[in-house]
């Protein structure tokens, strides 16, 4: 596994992860991601076949409850922290344009 | 410092604690300025804790931490006060619910005196990473105090508070603890609950304590573990009993001597390890000296690992429902504007490393492969703790650092964190206690690592090597 980041592949993560970088930061961080991926390659190039994944320390289960009613969060608590709120909801910039 | 345990007592004798309130107030306000531990006191509300805490006294309560000053990591929730988790986006945030491990404080009549400072996110290993500027180490303001809890570490060194908590994802209690010479603990996956604790990787986040000596860091263990509800991942269990335990020493314990926990450190640290294994030894430990090749393999695994998740649990910081928001010209372009502005640059480095590692054509090469060798890590601790009740190493590979001496290579950072990380991968318990003076008549941690729910054994051998400490 190649570990060569190029610029290109960073900025088209930054894209992915929503993150703006400058020039100098696209530079920095391909050199930087490079190296660290690098010290990957090591265990990239193991040969793990037939080793099971593991994701979780425990292996997750579902939990259940029973389906009564509990006193929740207050809502005005919540939306009294958020950047802009409209008619008990979340705002954020218009999404649909206008009608041609 | 009077201990947790001295303040318990006499507060319970009808001591009241106000007193304790206003002598960690005094602590705090006279090197907090230089140091910057605490990112927020709560003075009011501590002095409204501690008036409640003398009344429940005067009623005949029970209180296992009665009066206690206690210091949070700022990334745990705490209901209507600030909680920015070191980070620009959630500057002046006021989360409208409080953690469950603090509400457990609180119940057992602990005093939340403030909230510390970290690396961003819980992301570094020296709080250098801290959007509010650096934590100083109060052994040695030049040094850093370890990361990511280096506020929570340093509140005890400099006697700001008995006892404190953090949080450990790839050692960010332990490393802090040991370059700070105090005692801390990453507990077994899933004994403490995680619920109000903002999530930075989370098959890997646990909550423990910090405190000057094994004990106290016992009883807050003690306080805060159990099963929650409102933590779909805490087990199921209540919390153990850990301090009854702190005297059963290590006779006939097995121990294993790690030659992986021990390479690559400093020869201060290597000799340290050493004499805390003749400690052992002489208590009437059997020592088997071993390797665990696959404990090498963890520091890449995790690096891949945590900013994987993290890549994940950091997408909430859109500018929709809390915290920072910075317009743009669509939703999208305030979601770039927005986390752009909030985010230092060692988040973006790992929500970069972690959106790679987990996109289309590289996820099985790198976060797939990385699932595999954490399968071999468990596997190989599985098979040492067949043979042996538990192992010890070193914390770190070395004393407390200079500042900036490792901020321009973040792999020369990421290092600090080789020893810790396997425990995180297991989901299993360790602990640092502080053992001997390497250079600069620096402290260092000793490491003790067990099995899932070992806390009590470990708790009892690190019991063993404080004594010994002290006595020397």
């Amino acid at each position: 596994m190649s570990s060569r980041l190029t610029r290109e592949d960073v900025a088209k993560v930054a894209a992915l992860a929503r993150l703006r970088l400058s020039d100098e930061e696209l530079d920095l961080f391909t050199e930087q991601l490079s190296k660290i991926l690098g010290h990957a390659d090591d265990m990239a190039a193991l040969d793990l076949t037939g080793v099971a994944a593991t994701a979780h320390p425990f292996g997750l289960i579902n939990i259940v409850r029973p389906d009564v009613v509990t006193p929740s969060l207050n809502r005005d608590a919540f939306l009294s922290q958020a950047p802009d709120v409209q008619d008990f909801r979340f705002a954020v910039p218009r999404i649909v344009g206008e009608a041609p | 410092m009077t201990s947790a345990h001295d303040i318990a007592a006499r507060v319970a004798a009808g001591s009241s604690a106000t007193t304790e309130v206003e002598t960690s107030l005094a602590a705090i306000s006279q090197r907090n300025a230089e140091l910057n531990v605490f990112l927020y006191v709560d003075e009011e509300g501590a002095r409204a804790a501690a008036h409640q805490v003398d009344e429940r006294i005067a009623r005949g309560e029970k209180l296992p931490l009665a009066g206690v000053p206690v210091a949070l990591k700022d990334n745990l929730c705490t209901e209507g006060i600030p909680t920015t988790c070191s980070s620009k986006i959630l500057e002046g945030w006021r989360p409208p619910y409080t953690a469950t491990v603090v509400e457990r404080l609180l119940a057992a009549g602990a005093i939340p005196m403030g909230k510390t400072n970290l690396d961003e996110f819980a992301m570094g290993s020296s709080t250098e990473n801290s959007a509010f500027g650096p934590t100083l180490n109060p052994l040695d303001p030049r040094r850093v105090p370890g990361g990511s809890s280096g506020g929570s570490a340093a509140a005890i060194a400099a006697g700001m508070t008995p006892i404190s908590l953090g949080s450990d994802t790839g050692g960010s209690i332990r490393q802090p603890a040991a370059l700070c010479g105090v005692v801390g603990i990453k507990p077994t996956y899933g004994l403490v609950s995680r619920y109000g604790v903002i999530a930075f990787a989370s098959s890997l986040d646990q909550v423990g304590p910090f405190a000057a000596n094994v004990a106290d860091a016992a009883l807050t263990l003690e306080v805060i573990a159990g099963h929650d509800r409102m933590d779909s991942t805490s087990l199921p269990e209540t919390s153990p009993s850990l301090v009854a335990h702190l005297k059963d020493g290590v006779a006939g314990r097995r121990v294993g001597y790690v030659k992986e926990l021990v390479d690559g450190s400093d020869p201060d640290v290597a000799a340290a390890v050493a004499a805390a294994v003749e400690v052992l030894r002489a208590q009437g430990a059997t020592i088997v000296e071993m390797s665990i090749p696959e404990l090498q393999l963890g520091l890449s695994a995790y690096y891949l690992i945590a900013p994987a998740e993290a890549s994940s649990n950091l997408a909430r910081y859109d500018g929709v429902r809390f915290g920072l928001r910075v317009d743009g010209d669509d939703v999208a372009g305030m979601n770039e504007a927005t986390r752009t502005a909030g985010f230092g640059a060692e988040v973006k480095r790992r929500i970069m490393l972690g959106t790679y590692a987990l996109s289309a054509g590289y996820f099985d090469a790198y976060y797939g492969q990385a699932l595999k060798v954490r399968t071999l890590t468990i596997n190989a601790f599985q098979k040492a703790y067949a043979d042996v009740d538990f192992l010890i190493g070193a914390t770190t590979p070395s004393v407390a650092f200079p500042f900036g001496s490792k901020t321009k290579d973040p792999m020369a950072m990421y290092l600090n964190d080789v020893f810790t990380i396997p425990s995180n991968l297991a989901g299993d318990p360790a602990v640092s206690v502080p053992f001997g003076r390497g250079e600069a008549n620096l402290p260092i941690g000793v490491q003790l690592l067990g099995p899932g729910r070992s806390e009590a054994g470990l708790l009892a051998a690190a019991q063993v090597l404080e004594d010994a400490e002290r006595a020397r």
